[in-house]
């Protein structure tokens, strides 16, 4: 599903150059749950967004579902972002004048389905999640646990094939880390590949394959002999 | 257009931030206002002057005989010039001329009356080509025609101020009224469309029967000629054969300015013409400059809620959102305050123009100001292309937002 060739990313800054990925060679297959791990500047924020077509890379080859990314416009990334990615944050990023429905069904709007299919599928999605009751409130009337689920109930609308999570239980407390985490895997049990960046082990012991990060290489790669296939 | 989502988060946002929206949004209505109201003004200052034309042809050149004031070909000066029928038949022939009259008022008041009522008006005499030269507006009957003059047929053509005098509420086509005691037949009602009450209080005759009725001789008082669509230029040359003409056959000096008299109207329609081109000039600059400033209003506006809004503009990219949509997005909202504040300024300016005009006393030189139908389309297009200037730049910005400086946590 995910290639990664020798990519090579740096930053230059006035006269210093950053060079924040050395060289990453990864492949993630189809249906893997995977965690990226690493302190703060090991790289593993720029590699989620050069995962998530967020940011460019300076050289090597970065393949999602064997189609090059490279040299993409930014409608092209746009489309790509839409048709194969969902994003998951630590701060969840939901819009603050949309309602829990709206925000869920945007990535839809990007996709011109019509208001009352993409209302619909909202709904259905925010059912599964729990959420119904809440399709009217505003994302600052709910809490920190019910935002990320409306955050990934509109990572999983457009029926991505990878999900993309940036810290996503950072802002939660363990219980409701622990919940998220449940809801991360009954996803991946539905085939959908998902890659979480963390720097908590609790949360990355709940992956299958744990990837370190340090000073912008692979230090060490675990898979977790403890996780279980539901 | 007709996105309800698009639609949806514009009112949103717009709602926001109502005062700031307002105030951008009045500067916006106050330039519209404020050219229309300009515009309007011009218009009528422009009515105004050419109502004071409205009564004769804008292409016409009078001509009059007047007294020599310089030695001629062994003559004293102070000679009277007196023009007759045969000046008007050579004068017709003249190239370019495209109607023509000579005229002739009976001198003094005529006494008219009709049964026991009694009047007195102004006698003036013409060719049937005086009716479009003056634009005489015949409401009844007909006016002075060409068997008229060659039969020198006693007819007459009253005003209606005339008709309402004596005739009060019979109809006054195909009677008798005596004109110094000689009875013309009515043939004709007329109104004239100058706000001038004088030009009501005329009765025409055929010239050549008034010449031999009242005076006996083939003289003329005045000669008008109209000069179809001729520009100013031309219409001087025009006017120069006909003087030069006069003056051989009158025998006095061409560069005699007081031998004869002349007014030429296209030159001086002209004259206005071209003021009040440069005045509307004058006023769309001003209304420019000031819809400038509500453009650069709402740009800043804009630019702002750009950067209030990078964070969102960033989410939305990263789930899918394309740069042309986000530039949408943006240059929708810009057009949206400026195309409905500009709207208000203009029914605004509109109405107080109305309110004016259906208000305003008779004034001579100011009549019905109005912003016509061009006006209002200029004003809505200058709108949506300020509406589209004021978003650009902002809505650039938002395209080239990164979403993942957008998404960076603080």
């Amino acid at each position: 599903m995910i290639k990664l060739e020798k990519i090579n990313k740096s930053y230059v800054t006035g006269t210093n150059k950053l060079h924040v990925l050395k060289g990453i060679d990864l492949t993630i297959e189809k249906g893997e749950m995977v965690s990226i791990m690493g302190s703060s500047g090991s790289g593993k924020s720029t590699l989620l967004n050069i995962l998530g077509i967020l940011d460019s890379y300076d050289s090597g080859g970065y393949y999602l579902d064997n189609t090059l990314m490279a040299n993409l416009n930014e409608t092209k990334a746009a489309y790509y972002r839409n048709q194969m990615l969902g994003f998951v944050f630590q701060s969840f990023n939901l819009i603050s004048f949309k309602n829990a429905m709206e925000n869920v069904a945007l990535p839809l709007y990007y996709q011109k389905v019509s208001r009352k299919k993409r209302n619909r599928l909202a709904m259905e999605y925010l059912d599964r999640m729990g959420l119904r009751e809440w399709a009217d409130h505003l994302p600052n009337e709910l809490s920190g646990g019910q935002k990320q689920r409306i955050a990934i109930a509109r990572a999983l609308i457009s029926k991505p094939k990878v999900i993309l999570a940036d810290e996503p239980t950072g802002a939660l407390d363990s219980q409701t880390s622990l919940e998220v985490m449940d809801l991360f895997r009954e996803i991946n049990n539905d085939g959908i590949t998902v890659i979480i960046v963390t720097h908590e082990h609790d949360i990355a012991e709940r992956t299958k394959r744990m990837i370190h990060l340090k000073d912008g290489i692979i230090e060490k790669e675990l898979v977790n002999k403890a996780y279980s296939y539901a | 257009m007709l996105d309800i989502d698009k639609w949806q988060e514009i009112l949103s946002t717009i709602r926001k931030n109502k005062l700031r929206t307002f105030l951008t949004g009045f500067s916006v209505a106050w330039g519209i206002f404020m050219l229309i109201i300009l515009l309007g003004s011009g218009r009528g200052l422009q009515n105004g002057v050419e109502r004071n034309f409205g009564n004769s042809a804008t292409n016409a050149i009078w001509i009059w005989g007047g007294q020599t004031s310089v030695p001629y070909k062994g003559m004293k000066p102070g000679r009277y010039i007196q023009f007759d029928n045969k000046d008007y038949d050579k004068t017709r022939k003249v190239k370019g001329i495209d109607k023509i009259s000579s005229r002739y008022s009976v001198r003094g008041n005529g006494m008219v009356s009709y049964k026991n009522e009694y009047g007195t008006f102004d006698i003036r005499s013409a060719h049937p080509d005086y009716k479009e030269i003056e634009r005489i507006n015949v409401l009844e009957g007909r006016y002075v025609n060409h068997i008229d003059i060659k039969e020198k047929r006693k007819v007459a053509v009253i005003s209606i101020d005339v008709q309402k005098a004596l005739f009060k509420d019979e109809d006054p086509i195909g009677t008798y009224i005596n004109i110094n005691k000689i009875p013309f037949k009515i043939v004709g009602v007329y109104t004239d469309e100058s706000n001038n009450n004088r030009t009501q209080q005329i009765i025409y005759l055929p010239i050549s029967t008034a010449q031999k009725v009242f005076m006996g001789t083939d003289r003329i008082n005045t000669l008008v000629v109209t000069t179809g669509d001729a520009s100013v230029a031309e219409s001087k040359k025009i006017e120069d054969e006909i003087h030069n003409e006069l003056a051989r056959r009158h025998k006095f000096d061409p560069k005699d300015e007081r031998a004869m008299g002349s007014w030429n109207a296209t030159e001086e329609y002209r004259k206005f013409q071209n003021l009040f081109f440069g005045i509307r000039m004058f006023i769309w600059i001003i209304g420019i400059g000031t819809i400038i400033a509500g453009i650069v209003g709402v740009s800043n506006i804009m630019m702002i809620v750009v950067n209030e809004r990078t964070k969102e503009i960033g989410i939305r990219k990263a789930i899918g959102a394309t740069p042309f949509s986000i530039i949408g997005l943006i240059l929708m909202e810009s057009i949206a305050i400026t195309g409905f504040a500009g709207y208000i300024g203009l029914v605004l300016g509109v109405g107080l123009l109305e309110l004016v005009s259906s208000n305003l006393p008779d004034l001579p030189f100011f009549v019905n100001p109005e912003a016509n139908f061009n006006v209002a389309i200029s004003a809505t297009l200058l709108l949506i292309v300020a509406g589209t200037l004021a978003g650009f730049v902002p809505a650039r910005k938002a395209a080239r937002i990164k979403p993942i400086i957008a998404l960076r946590d603080e």
